[in-house]
């Protein structure tokens, strides 16, 4: 019996099952009516702050990795950049049902005029790409520093994702900073590291 | 050299793997219930009951719309805008909880031949109709609401107004972090109210009408809905209600009533001037500069429905504002 793979397979589930969880409640509080007075706005709301959360994790497990050496995180990555783009399409299918009664040429008249709606849009469009290559498959027809490359999309995802949230907002700023603050720490890390690389690998020519 | 473990010391596989399982079921357990106690405090409360004094002898109004169906006092009670209590519109209802509204006046004051203070004994002697009106708030839902009140014009009339006085500012009551909100012998507040800087606009909180708009017969003061005294989160004890203009406009709690000449500064409008004008009716064809204005969720619907010019009553109201750009004057 392989303990390691034993392991890994467990925390799968667990970070899966926990994943699902706002989703199953948020589909429990909908079927019993419990999403307030105006439950369209708390759904979109809802899986948009998720869309948010689950792209900040994703992007949390290189620093994480690499601080702390916990390598093994990368195997929950995937599953969890996943989940991004699940809560993501929700979001997007909610706005476009709801908000637009599934009217495309409304919907596209949102994004031209709206800014805030422009920069969600292009947040999910980004991760579509990134969904798609997902697989083991993909990561071998792109070779590792082509996906490597492709995957660098979901820092600006995530910037555009955390503007969209900002430019909703009437005055209370509150929770779009703190995205704002982590989003900025995590591409932080990831700048300055690469500076550090860059400056290493030069020292070492000359 | 590693000291010989003896069989009988290693732990039997079966009870090595059932503490295994006994933990991950743990884990499992506990951190489920962890993410769903995140999940709860992100979600919406339970709505709260609200249980007011009647107002006797409440007449029926011909200002009042027909046909549209009333929102439900769940949804009027627990839905609500009031900055100073929370920002988060789900919330504010328990927030507002221990607002002590008694004792409360009014001043009215200003450019008038005689100024005074009401209290709210007097106000509540007014005459008081039930107005149906429909309320559109800015943000692009809206309700049909059955308020308790009487004509604005009504109360200005008391004090006299000049003929000097253009514009009426208003004042909501505010015990945070400024208590002198004027001369007024202020109510006792539970200091339940946030700062400026939690809310990003400034307290306390006004508005401002034009003077013709102020003596509209649509404009009135209201201290009640569903034939009850308003609860605190819909701006207990007395409030402004102007239907043909954005919600934020029908300022909540009010303190004081001031007759000016000049116009007066708008909390809204002072937060975001290119975003709230002074005037700020219900205009479809004039979109708020982050988002349209051309639809809005009524509460209590799923789907969306057209907003109407001046909320639906441009018959009565369109004639205030003739000769003027609307897309200049938002």
């Amino acid at each position: 019996m392989n303990d390691a793979k034993n392991d890994a397979k467990f925390y799968k589930i667990l970070i899966f099952v926990n994943s699902a969880v706002p989703l199953a409640l948020l589909g429990w509080d909908a079927y019993f009516g419990r999403l307030g007075a105006n439950p369209i706005e708390y759904f979109l709301r809802t899986t948009g702050v998720l869309t948010l959360v689950f792209l900040l994790l994703s992007l949390l497990i290189t620093p994480l990795r690499k601080i702390f050496g916990w390598n093994q995180l990368i195997r929950y990555r995937r599953m969890i950049g996943l989940f991004a783009f699940f809560y993501g399409a929700v979001h997007l299918m909610t706005y476009s049902v709801f908000d637009k009664s599934f009217r495309i040429g409304a919907i596209v008249d949102d994004v031209w005029e709206r800014p805030f709606i422009a920069f969600g849009m292009a947040a999910f469009i980004m991760l579509i790409p990134l969904a798609v290559t997902s697989t083991n498959g993909m990561i071998k027809r792109l070779g590792g520093k082509n996906w490597q490359r492709l995957h660098r999309l979901a820092y600006l995802a995530g910037i555009a994702g955390v503007v969209h949230f900002f430019m909703i907002q009437k005055s209370d700023y509150f929770y779009p900073v703190i995205f704002g603050v982590v989003l900025v720490v995590l591409l932080g890390y990831r700048l300055a590291k690469s500076k550090f690389a860059a400056q290493k690998l030069s020292g070492q020519i000359r | 050299m590693a000291e010989k473990i003896r069989s009988r010391e290693i732990t039997p596989e079966n009870l090595y793997l059932n503490r295994r399982n006994f933990i991950r079921a743990g884990v499992f357990a506990g951190s489920t219930l962890a993410t769903a106690g995140v999940y709860k405090l992100i979600n919406p409360p339970p709505p709260k009951e609200v249980e007011t004094a009647p107002i006797e002898n409440v007449v029926a109004s011909t200002e009042s719309v027909a046909g549209d169906e009333l929102t439900s006092l769940e949804n009027i009670t627990n839905y609500n805008n009031f900055y100073e209590f929370s920002t988060r519109k789900t919330a504010v209802a328990r927030a507002a909880e221990d607002f002590v509204t008694e004792p409360w006046s009014i001043s009215v004051e200003g450019a008038a031949g005689k100024p005074r203070v009401f209290g709210m004994d007097e106000i509540l002697k007014f005459t008081q109709e039930e107005r149906i009106y429909r309320l559109r708030c800015v943000e692009g839902w809206s309700m049909v609401i059955p308020w308790v009140g009487f004509p604005l014009r009504t109360l200005l009339n008391k004090v006299e107004p000049l003929s000097s006085a253009k514009y009426v500012a208003f004042q909501t009551f505010y015990d945070g972090a400024n208590p002198k909100v004027s001369g007024v012998k202020l109510p006792q507040g539970a200091n339940s109210m946030q700062s400026s800087f939690g809310a990003g606009i400034e307290f306390p909180y006004v508005e401002g009408l034009r003077i013709d708009e102020a003596m509209h017969p649509l404009a009135i003061v209201a201290t009640g809905l569903y034939g009850k005294r308003l609860p605190n989160q819909n701006g207990a004890p007395v409030r402004l209600v102007v239907p043909w203009k954005y919600g934020f406009k029908s300022i909540k709690s009010i303190v004081r009533i001031r007759l000016t000449e000049t116009e007066p500064p708008t909390t809204w409008n002072i937060a975001a001037p290119g975003e709230y004008g002074f005037y700020s009716n219900v205009n479809p064809e004039v979109a708020h500069p982050r988002w349209s204005q051309a639809n809005e969720r009524r509460i209590g619907e799923i789907g969306m429905r057209k907003t109407l010019m001046f909320n639906g009553y441009a018959d009565e109201v369109a004639s205030l504002y003739s000769g003027m750009d609307l897309r200049k004057n938002f």
